[in-house]
């Protein structure tokens, strides 16, 4: 009788040991799972091109080589694309913020007349979608943007999904501020940059990672619209060609990568160049997530409340 | 000041919409087309798609695809976000965190890219899988449509998993700390802790997932399967969204493409208010 509660409590205590042991290595696990595509990749780019046709490169490269880099770095096309990727995703981001932030505030305010109506416009948007032929149509045909620099900026400048963010976020903070600078007779305009806008720091930066994100990564508006532009390439559009060669020869991959292995005519191969190109559009994101990863879990919490 | 911004919405998100129109214009006659003639033929463009194999061909391949990882996805992100939880370490907790969201900032290209290193003849699965002896010949993963969906699913889950534990920790942190130390004063461990307090409590959260997530059914993806994919699995990997790439853009039908998306979204939107509907009767929050 007494002997039993003593032997659950032995047993919880043996399960608080043994659970947070065996917890920690499947996350250790999971965490090398997820990274390992990554590092793979990466001793892939570093290594020499004809080797790597083998196969069998884990984690560090086998025969070192820079020559998937030089090679990259001696074209034209890559700064070319380079820039078109960095300054679209600036525009965009900056752009967004600004017109995404004030919708947002206006949508807030109680006595905007409008704000239902709108509101519910702008989230049957997130469900609700034309379609692709009905936007191709609109956007290359009616509005004549294909081939220019105008269709990476104008059908991305606004977004449903983040104005709803952040108008939640505003929702939250105290009416009295805004309150307050009306009575010591301040605009709208000036209580949205003065007030709101600096309170708005978290969810603005949570937002400007989503958007230079989405930008950066987008490489269908490319394919669509700009395909035959030489100089209006992204990044994500060369390596996504560059998938698409390798493919080519993917279909009798086991014969080629043999073949090719006996041939030691060419120092750089598709699979290195692809890896290379692969890492140099991932890095700019590297750099950044760190820095904004403070911000965007609460983002994401708020994008989670419905509209 | 919401003027333009309100234009701006109308006009790319329901201006597209007049352009469901061409759904029931012949776009079939080239010359016709050519100087901007393009009759209005009823619903035969809708009738052709259904007579047409491959289009529920795509049909099948998107509902599969979309299953495939509505199924892992939200599996594989609540068993995460329950261990997670468990972590009482914050240091370990935040550095798991900040490893397994990073795949989800990967463009589709560059998980591609990596995927036809990792899934390769000669890349390091079949390598695993020939050291240990479980195949005798490297298999052929990208070149095979039976392994295609599950290829995806893999893929998007890999990708996704951690990004997908953001919503469940936030509804996790919600719970009431009481609730736990009442479970373990009657005796409840740790498991049944997990099942009585934890799981309850982002059951509301799983429901709204959920519904948004039948919404979004007829989206498998496209991103994955257009780079994925190749000449092989072809019948495995052609969603509705790249039928209506295929007919549309490449060949230039206009109008079957149109009535093809068209289907897509009046299937969404009924799925949509369909589980909207039954999670309103379950007595569920919705979203609508």
């Amino acid at each position: 009788m007494t002997n039993a509660p003593y032997q659950t409590k032995r047993l919880h205590k043996r399960n608080d040991v043994v659970f947070p042991i065996v917890n920690t290595i499947i996350l250790i696990v999971l965490m090398f799972i997820t990274l390992y595509p990554v590092i793979n990749t990466v001793a892939y780019s570093f290594n020499d091109g004809t080797d790597a046709l083998k196969g069998g490169i884990s984690m560090w490269p086998r025969v070192f080589s820079l020559q998937s880099y030089q090679s990259i770095l001696q074209d034209p096309a890559v700064y070319q694309a380079a820039w078109i990727s960095a300054s679209k995703t600036v525009i965009i981001t900056l752009l967004n913020l600004f017109w995404t932030g004030m919708l947002a505030f206006a949508l807030s305010r109680r006595e905007f007349v409008l704000r239902k109506f709108i509101t519910t416009l702008m989230v049957l948007t997130m469900y609700i979608n034309a379609g692709l032929i009905p936007n191709y149509l609109l956007i290359s045909k009616t509005l004549r943007l294909a081939k220019s620099y105008w269709v990476y900026i104008v059908p991305t400048m606004f977004s449903c999904f983040n104005m709803i963010v952040i108008r939640t976020y505003i929702a939250g903070l105290p009416d009295a501020l805004v309150e307050s600078a009306r009575i010591d007779g301040a605009g709208d305009i000036r209580v949205y940059w003065q007030i709101i806008f600096p309170l708005c720091t978290p969810v603005l930066a949570t937002v400007a990672l989503f958007v230079a994100v989405g930008s950066w990564n987008s490489w269908f508006d490319t394919h669509l619209y700009c395909a035959s532009k030489k100089n209006l390439l992204t990044l994500q559009y060369l390596l996504k060609m560059k998938l698409a060669t390798t493919q080519a020869s993917a279909n009798a991959a086991k014969a080629t990568a043999e073949a090719l292995a006996n041939s030691n005519t060419t120092k750089t191969t598709p699979v290195t160049i692809r890896c290379a190109i692969t890492v140099i559009s991932t890095v700019p994101i590297l750099v950044v997530y760190p820095f904004l990863q403070k911000y965007f879990v609460t983002g994401m919490a708020l994008g989670s409340v419905k509209g | 000041m919401s003027v333009p911004m309100l234009l701006y919405v109308l006009l790319f998100n329901y201006g597209p919409m007049w352009g469901w129109i061409n759904a029931f214009k012949d776009y079939g006659n080239r010359k016709l087309v050519a100087r901007g003639i393009t009759p209005f033929n009823g619903l035969d463009n809708f009738k052709w798609l259904f007579s047409r194999p491959d289009f529920f061909e795509a049909i099948r391949n998107t509902l599969a695809m979309s299953v495939i990882n509505l199924v892992f996805g939200t599996v594989s992100a609540i068993v995460l976000a329950v261990l997670l939880n468990e972590v009482r370490q914050r240091a370990f907790k935040r550095t798991v965190q900040t490893v397994t969201y990073l795949p989800h900032f990967l463009s589709m290209v560059i998980v591609v890219a990596m995927a036809q290193n990792i899934f390769a003849t000669n890349g390091p699965i079949n390598d695993i899988l020939v050291g240990l002896g479980l195949t005798q010949t490297p298999v052929f993963w990208l070149g095979e449509g039976k392994y295609f969906w599950w290829l995806v699913g893999v893929i998007n889950v890999w990708k996704e998993v951690g990004w997908g534990t953001i919503i469940y920790i936030s509804a996790m942190t919600a719970i009431d700390p009481s609730l736990y130390e009442a479970a373990s004063i009657d005796g409840a461990g740790r498991f049944q802790r997990i099942l009585h307090v934890t799981l309850p409590g982002i059951k509301s959260t799983f429901v709204i997932l959920l519904i948004m997530n039948i919404g979004h059914l007829m989206e498998a993806g496209f991103e994955i399967q257009y780079l994925l994919g190749n000449g092989l699995v072809a019948n495995y990997s052609r969603t509705i969204d790249i039928f209506v790439l295929e007919y549309g853009i490449q060949q230039m039908d206009m109008g079957v493409a149109t009535a093809a998306g068209m289907f897509k979204s009046v299937v969404a939107i009924i799925l949509l208010v369909g589980a909207n509907f039954v999670a309103k009767r379950l007595g569920e929050d919705t979203l609508v």
